[in-house]
């Protein structure tokens, strides 16, 4: 258990850590660590890996909102059912289940701000059970999964001290 | 005027510069280098403090502090010593907050030694506490420590250097640079010379929280040596905080007090900001420590193991972030190594003859540095130490 969590600690902050880097860091066979990760991905404890993009700096626009969604629960599926219905639209980055004064967040993500727009009012207001919605849209993007996405704080030490 | 160099006393002219700033210099005109020269954390100061310190100068915290420091401060430090190495000073008499552990080491040696008292220094070791023993008008009395033995100081080695003059010895471990700690038992076996010969001794404990697999022990917890240690430490390696230069004194407090005496009259006080900084590291700061000081030791092993396989002989450092692994076997001395690391292949690394004649045919290599840098640093090592083996 607990070498599965180191393991997964620090792939969290740099996916693309090689298992011989991690053999030696955590101090254990190379193929060990090769099969914990096999097992992790088959179990589904890790889901995939992906990237921390900054669209922008390659010209390309991109839109996302956080929508507050009221839902009327069902009855013995409470507000699975739902949630599973939202989460297959390609357009659905993250579902959560929130407590407070609405049901469902969802982050939703375009190329640009009709785009969203249209999904909203087409596709997820008009789902049975969803009561209302609120779309609040990101106009800036500034820490994300740990990534700060302007200026890191450089390494200002000495070369030798 | 010509060269003033003739008003400058003969004691501070003939005081050798420190190896580590002559390398800096032959380091600062290259570029592009990777650095495992550094001598602290590659993390910059946890952000609830800084935050802490900000929200102290909102309030207008600005001014003096007492000359010992923040009384909280203080009270701190005792419960945290207590909680570390199960002493208990005096947050009254017997503890001073200093300007980093640089001066806490200062005046301790000038509160204790009269002119010619020998302050016995096991080495390889840091470069400040020989010149400053002597700045105090002491003899430094290097005593040797051996890589067979992992760097820990051998009492037959300590009773073999002692002298009617010995006044002090000053411990530091774990140990920069080698990163070799010294156990109970190692420091129980040195006791009974010290009591026999009646030294005081400075312990400089800065890198006691970066102490891999085990708890680190302090002589001062040992029976009997209570009083006649001092205690060093500080904020900068296991809090990240080196630039805020905070460090404490705790001992018996007539040796305390003479301290603060010399303290009062040079320094006045440690900065406010950096005691009100240090406050909340030791109040909140426990956690993220802890987490910095495990991804020391993920790289601790990364480097080790890099080392092995590039076919240096390293022993496996228990504390500090630094490894010294012996290059003898590339049949370079320790700076001509470094130098050719330099320019050939871009990575800087300390001579270990900078921290003490012992330390030749080693090199200091700091892995507060990131996971690429040192895979990078220690690949290119490894090129080096193949062309020289081919020759």
């Amino acid at each position: 258990m607990e070498l599965k969590v180191r393991i997964l600690e620090l792939l969290e902050r740099d996916a693309r850590i090689s298992t011989k880097t991690l053999a030696s860091m955590l101090d254990q066979d190379e193929e060990v660590i090769a099969k914990t990760i096999a097992d992790m991905e088959k179990d589904k404890t890790i889901l995939g890996y992906g990237a921390i993009i900054n669209w922008e700096n390659v010209g390309v626009d991109e839109v996302s909102a956080m929508i507050d969604v009221k839902v009327i629960p069902e009855r013995e599926k409470g507000f699975n059912a739902i949630a599973e219905r939202i989460q297959h639209f390609p357009e659905v980055r993250c579902v959560y289940l929130m407590s407070g004064t609405y049901d469902l967040s969802v982050v939703v993500g375009g190329r640009t701000m009709k785009e969203v727009a249209r999904f909203v009012s087409h596709k997820l207001s008009t789902l049975e059970h969803v009561q209302s919605t609120v779309t609040h849209f990101v106009l800036k993007r500034y820490k994300q999964d740990n990534f700060i996405f302007g200026e890191a704080e450089a390494d200002r030490r000495l070369v030798v001290s | 005027m010509g060269g003033m160099d003739s008003y400058v006393s003969k004691l501070v002219r003939d005081l050798p510069p420190s190896g580590i700033r002559k390398f800096f210099d032959l380091v600062s005109q290259s570029e592009g280098v990777i650095s495992l020269g550094v001598g602290e954390p590659d993390f910059v100061t946890p952000w609830h403090v800084r935050e802490a310190c900000w929200y102290s100068l909102e309030r207008g915290y600005t001014m003096y502090t007492s000359n010992s420091g923040l009384p909280e401060l203080r009270e701190e430090i005792a419960e945290y010593e207590k909680r570390k190495i199960g002493v208990d000073f005096d947050p009254d008499k017997g503890i001073l907050i200093t300007v980093g552990v640089s001066e806490a080491a200062d005046i301790a040696l000038r509160a204790l030694l009269e002119p010619g008292d020998e302050v016995l220094i096991p080495e390889p070791c840091f470069v400040s506490y020989a010149p400053g023993t002597e700045l105090a008008f002491g003899k430094a009395v290097p005593v040797e420590t051996f890589v067979e033995d992992e760097y820990r100081l051998r009492p037959d080695c300590l009773a073999a250097r002692i002298t009617p003059r010995s006044k002090v010895l000053l411990l530091s471990y774990p140990s920069n640079p080698t990163g070799g700690i010294m156990t109970k038992p190692d420091l129980e076996a040195l006791v009974d010379i010290i009591i026999k010969n009646d030294l005081i001794v400075i312990s400089d404990e800065i890198y006691s929280e970066l102490t891999y697999n085990g708890q680190h022990v302090s002589i001062a917890s040992l029976p009997g040596m209570k009083d006649r240690t001092l205690v060093l430490d500080g904020f900068s390696k296991a809090f990240a905080m080196t630039g805020w230069r905070i460090g404490y004194a705790c001992g018996h407090p007539d040796i305390i007090q003479a301290m603060t005496k010399i303290h009062q009259y040079t320094i006045m006080c440690a900065p406010i900001m950096g005691q009100m900084a240090a406050i909340e590291a030791l109040r909140n700061g426990q956690e993220e420590m802890h987490k910095m000081v495990e991804d020391y030791n993920y790289r601790r092993k990364l480097i080790l193991k890099g080392f092995h396989q590039i076919g240096l002989d390293c022993f496996e450092p228990k504390g500090a972030f630094y490894c010294f692994p012996s290059i003898r076997n590339t049949g370079l001395t320790s700076e001509e190594f470094c130098e050719k690391l330099l320019f050939e292949e871009n990575v800087a690394v300390v001579p270990g003859n900078a921290f003490g004649a012992c330390g030749e045919g080693f090199i200091r290599c700091c892995y507060a540095a990131s996971v690429a840098n040192i895979e990078e640093a220690v690949e290119r090592m490894g090129r080096l130490v193949i062309r020289q083996k081919g020759q």
